[in-house]
C-alpha cells in the first residue's frame, strides 16, 4: 500500500469515505473547511454546505435516521450553533453512524475564541476521539462511525488547527460497501417529547456505561512505557510535542477522552514514579485525573494558547537551543483587505460617517484594523444585527449605528436578527456586504451566491426581495467601489426614522478574473491630501520623500475606489501594467 | 539523536509558500523519508505574514517548530526573512529573496521601512537572489516560489530529477515549462556561487 501525504482534513474526508458515509454536510470555518471540499471529490458521497452548523447537524440527523452514515463538519464555535440538535441527538441515538468533525483553534489563528470542544463531549454525553496526526485522523473517523452505530450515539472527532492543517503520511484503504436498510418508524426514540425523552435519558446513561468499558481497552488509548520516572498523560497533537520534547518519558496516549478511561489512568499512574498531564487549552484531563486521587505534578504550562515542543521542553528543564540575535524594529504585517476589495469602499464611507459599526465575521472584519478602524464590535456569526438593534434601544449616542454583515453570514444567522428588528420596530440601518461568496474561508458557495459545494448552480437568494418581503421599509443597493455613493445613501438612511437595509453588491476581488487596467497618480496634480492612502489599499503608498501617493501597477486591479475619493482628479488610467516595480524595492 | 531536517518557508500571504512547501514535502516523501508539514490557512493568508514548516527524517513527531531549530530558512520576502531569523539554528542555511513587500503601516507612512536588513541577514553561506527577476526570465512572474526552491534544492539531499518530477505534477499544466525553467534558474544561480547581495 502506497503512502500518501495528507492534511488532517484530507484524512478525515478519506476516513469518512472509506467508512461508507453517504453524505457530508457542514458550514465552512477555519480550520475545518477543507474536509468537505475534499470529501466532495470522492465518488458515491453527496456533500453540501448548509447555511449554518445547526442546519447541517439537522440534515445529518435526517440522513442518520434514514439509515445512512453521515459526517457533519464545523469549527469549534460552530458547535455552539449546532449544540441544540447534538444534545438531544445523544438521547435519541442514531440510525446510520453520525460523526461530528469539530476543529478547535488553540492560539486563535483564525477564530474569535479558543473554546475546548472536549467540554462539549462531556456536557452532551457523547464520545470524543482526538487524533494526533493524519493517520489517526483517518483511522479514528472510521472507528467513530463504528462506535456511533455500535453504541447508538453521535460521536465527535475533535481536531485542532495543527492536526487539520499539518500533513503527514497516510495509508489509504478501500471503501466499505454498505446496504441502506428500509426506513422503520421509531417514535419512542426520535420523538423527544418529555415522556420519551425521560426513557432515553436513562438509555443514554446505559449506553455511556457500556462505552466506559470500551474506553478502558480500545486501541485508541495506549500506554507506552519507557523510562518510568516520568509518566505523561496526553492526547491529540500534544502527544507529538511530548514525544519530541521528552523522548524518554512514558506516555499514556489518549485517543478517546470521553467517556474518561479511569481504570487505565490508575493503571498507568501505578507504573510510573511521577505523573504529568500535558494538554492544550482547558484542564480537561488534569481535573479528571486529579479527581481520581492521582497526584499530578505542577508543570506550570498555561491553559491559554498553543503549545510547541519547546514550551514543553522548557517546562521540564530541558535547555533551550542557542538562538541567533533577532533583527529589531521590523514593521508588523497584519492581514489586510486585498487590492480591489469591495469592503474597503464601505468602511471608508462608514469612517467618514463617524458611525458606530457593529461588525460580524468575515473578511470585512479587517475593517476594524488600521487605517480604516471603522468597526466597534465583532462577537459571533450574525451578532451585528442584534447588537445594532440593542444599541438603538438604549439610544445613548447621537452617532448613527450601522450593522455590517456579509452575504454568507447573513444567510448563516443574520436573517433572524433582521426579523427581530422588523418585529420589534427597530429603526436602524443594516448593510449587507454581498461579495457573492464566503471569502475568508476560501470562497465557498452559499445560498446567496447560488453555487453549491459541488460547484453546481443553485437558486441565488434575491436579498433585496427577501428583506422587503419580511417587512424592511427601505431597501437600497449601492456600488461599494463608489465610497461617495455609499456615504450619501448611508447619510440618508441613518437619518431616516425607519428600518433600512443597504446591499453593497460587488464580487470579491479574488473572484474577478478580468482585471481592469491599473491606475496611476499624476504627480503634478497630486495635492498630498492623503485621502487615497487612507483607504488602506496595498497598491497605494506614500512616497517617503515627496509625500505624494504612488500606485503600484502590479498590484492595482483598477477598482477605481481611489479615483472616486481623490480631491484633485490626480488618479487616472495608466494603460498597460508596468514591469515589476513599485511594490518591489 | 534525531536525524530530522527542518525547513522553514516564510513569506507574505499569496506568495505561493503553501505550494512550494507541498513540493518540498512530496520530494522528501519520494526519497523515502517520514515527512510532516504544517501551514497557515484562514485570516493570515490575506496579505499577512505566513509560514510553512516541512520536516523530514526517519521519524518526525511535531509538525510545528520552536526558535533556534530550523536547518534551512527559505524566505520569499526580505522583511519576513528578518522576522523569522530567530527560528534558524546558528549554523542554519538562509535562502533569501531580496525583494521587499512593504507592510501596510509602511505604505501609509505610519511606520518607517526597515533599513539594513540584507546586511543583518548576511551570515556566512547565506544566499540572496532576486527571485522575481529570474521568474520573469523563466517566463512567468508567478514562478518566483519555484525559483527559490531551485536555489534551496542545492543544499537539500534530493536529486534534481525528483524535484522536476514533483514540480511538473503539482503546478498548473500550462505553467509546467515555466516552472521547470524557474527551478533550473534558481538552482543554477546557486550552483555557480553567483548569489550575492
Amino acid at each position: 500500500m502506497s503512502r500518501t501525504l495528507m492534511s488532517g482534513n484530507e484524512a478525515v474526508a478519506r476516513g469518512a469515505w472509506e467508512a461508507g458515509a453517504a453524505v457530508g454536510v457542514g458550514y465552512p470555518g477555519t480550520p475545518s473547511t477543507e474536509v468537505l471540499e475534499n470529501l466532495v471529490r470522492y465518488e458515491g458521497v453527496h456533500c453540501e454546505w448548509a447555511p449554518n452548523e445547526k442546519v447541517a447537524a439537522e440534515v445529518a440527523a435526517g440522513v442518520s435516521m434514514a439509515g445512512a452514515r453521515v459526517l457533519v463538519t464545523m469549527k469549534h464555535v460552530g458547535l455552539n450553533v449546532a449544540a441544540d440538535p447534538l444534545f438531544t441527538q445523544a438521547y435519541a441515538g442514531v440510525g446510520g453512524g453520525l460523526v461530528y468533525l469539530v476543529a478547535d483553534d488553540p492560539g486563535m489563528h483564525s477564530s474569535q475564541n479558543e473554546q475546548d470542544t472536549r467540554n462539549y463531549a462531556a456536557a452532551a454525553k457523547v464520545p470524543l476521539f482526538e487524533p494526533s496526526d493524519s493517520t489517526e485522523a483517518l483511522a479514528f473517523v472510521k472507528r467513530a462511525f463504528e462506535v456511533s452505530e455500535r453504541y447508538n450515539i453521535p460521536v465527535i472527532v475533535r481536531t485542532t488547527t495543527r492536526v487539520s492543517h499539518s500533513k503527514s503520511l497516510v495509508e489509504c484503504g478501500d471503501r466499505e460497501q454498505r446496504l441502506l436498510p428500509a426506513y422503520q418508524k421509531d417514535a419512542a426514540r426520535f420523538v423527544m417529547i418529555p415522556a420519551n425523552a425521560r426513557n432515553r435519558r436513562v438509555s443514554l446513561a446505559q449506553r455511556l456505561e457500556e462505552l466506559s468499558s470500551c474506553v478502558e481497552s480500545c486501541d485508541e488509548n495506549r500506554i507506552e512505557l519507557r523510562d518510568t520516572s516520568l509518566g505523561v498523560i496526553t492526547s491529540g497533537i500534544v502527544y507529538q510535542y511530548v514525544r519530541q520534547a521528552l523522548p524518554e518519558a512514558s506516555v499514556l496516549k489518549l485517543g478517546m477522552v470521553f467517556p474518561f478511561p479511569e481504570k487505565l489512568i490508575l493503571d498507568f499512574s501505578s507504573k510510573v514514579d511521577r505523573v504529568a498531564v500535558i494538554e492544550e487549552l482547558d484542564p480537561y484531563l488534569r481535573l479528571r485525573v486529579s479527581a481520581l486521587g492521582v497526584g499530578v505534578i505542577e508543570t506550570g504550562l498555561p491553559c491559554i494558547g498553543e503549545y510547541t515542543p519547546g514550551i514543553i521542553a522548557t517546562a521540564f528543564g530541558v535547555p533551550a537551543p542557542e538562538l541567533r540575535e533577532p533583527i529589531k524594529d521590523l514593521p508588523p504585517r497584519p492581514p489586510l483587505m486585498c487590492p480591489g476589495c469591495p469592503h474597503r469602499g464601505v468602511f471608508y464611507a462608514l469612517r467618514k460617517l463617524k458611525a458606530i459599526v457593529t461588525g460580524d465575521i468575515g473578511c470585512y472584519t479587517l475593517g476594524a484594523l488600521p487605517p480604516l478602524q471603522a468597526m466597534d464590535s465583532c462577537i459571533c456569526m450574525g451578532a451585528s444585527i442584534g447588537m445594532a438593534h440593542g444599541m438603538g434601544l438604549v439610544g445613548s449616542t447621537d452617532r448613527p449605528v450601522v450593522a455590517v454583515i456579509g452575504d454568507s453570514t447573513f444567510a448563516h444567522s443574520g436573517l433572524t436578527g433582521l426579523l427581530d428588528m422588523v418585529y420589534n420596530g427597530g429603526a436602524g440601518t443594516v448593510m449587507i456586504l454581498d461579495n457573492r461568496t464566503t471569502a475568508m474561508t476560501g470562497h465557498q458557495g452559499n445560498p446567496v451566491s447560488g453555487i453549491t459545494l459541488a460547484g453546481d448552480p443553485a437558486p441565488a437568494v434575491d436579498l433585496e426581495a427577501l428583506v422587503r418581503v419580511i417587512g424592511v421599509a427601505s431597501v437600497r443597493e449601492v456600488d461599494p467601489h463608489d465610497p461617495a455613493e455609499v456615504l450619501a445613501v448611508l447619510r440618508e438612511e441613518t437619518a431616516a426614522d425607519h428600518l433600512s437595509v443597504i446591499v453593497a453588491k460587488a464580487p470579491c476581488a479574488l473572484l474577478v478574473r478580468e482585471k481592469a487596467d491599473p491606475f496611476a497618480v499624476d504627480e503634478d496634480a497630486c495635492i498630498k491630501c492623503g485621502r487615497c492612502i487612507s483607504l488602506g489599499c496595498p497598491a497605494i503608498s506614500k512616497d517617503p520623500e515627496t509625500s505624494r501617493a504612488v500606485i503600484d501597477a502590479t498590484l492595482c486591479v483598477g477598482c477605481g475606489q481611489c479615483v472616486r475619493v481623490c480631491r484633485s482628479d490626480a488618479i487616472m488610467p495608466s494603460g498597460a501594467a508596468c514591469d515589476i516595480g513599485g511594490r518591489w524595492s | 539523536m534525531s536525524d530530522v531536517t527542518t525547513v522553514l518557508l516564510a513569506g507574505v500571504g499569496g506568495q505561493g509558500t503553501i505550494l512550494a512547501g507541498d513540493v518540498l514535502a512530496k520530494v522528501a516523501v519520494a526519497a523515502g523519508y517520514d515527512v510532516k508539514l504544517s501551514e497557515v490557512h484562514g485570516m493570515a493568508q490575506r496579505g499577512g505574514s505566513v509560514d510553512t514548516v516541512v520536516r523530514f527524517g526517519t521519524k518526525v513527531f511535531s509538525p510545528v517548530i520552536d526558535p533556534g531549530t530550523a536547518d534551512h530558512l527559505i524566505a520569499f520576502e526580505l522583511i519576513e526573512a528578518a522576522r523569522k531569523l530567530p527560528f534558524v539554528k546558528p549554523a542554519g542555511r538562509l535562502v533569501v529573496n531580496t525583494r521587499t513587500i512593504q507592510p501596510l503601516p509602511v505604505l501609509t507612512g505610519t511606520l518607517a521601512p526597515p533599513v539594513g536588513v540584507v546586511a543583518a541577514l548576511d551570515y556566512e553561506g547565506a544566499i540572496f537572489l532576486d527571485a522575481e527577476e529570474l521568474a520573469c526570465e523563466a517566463g512567468s512572474p508567478h514562478s518566483a516560489n519555484i525559483v527559490l526552491m531551485g536555489a534551496a534544492s542545492v543544499g537539500l539531499p534530493f536529486d534534481a530529477a525528483a524535484w522536476r518530477e514533483v514540480i511538473a505534477s503539482r503546478v498548473p499544466p500550462k505553467t509546467v515549462d515555466a516552472n521547470l525553467q524557474a527551478f533550473e534558474l534558481g538552482r543554477r544561480a546557486c550552483e555557480g556561487g553567483a548569489c550575492t547581495v
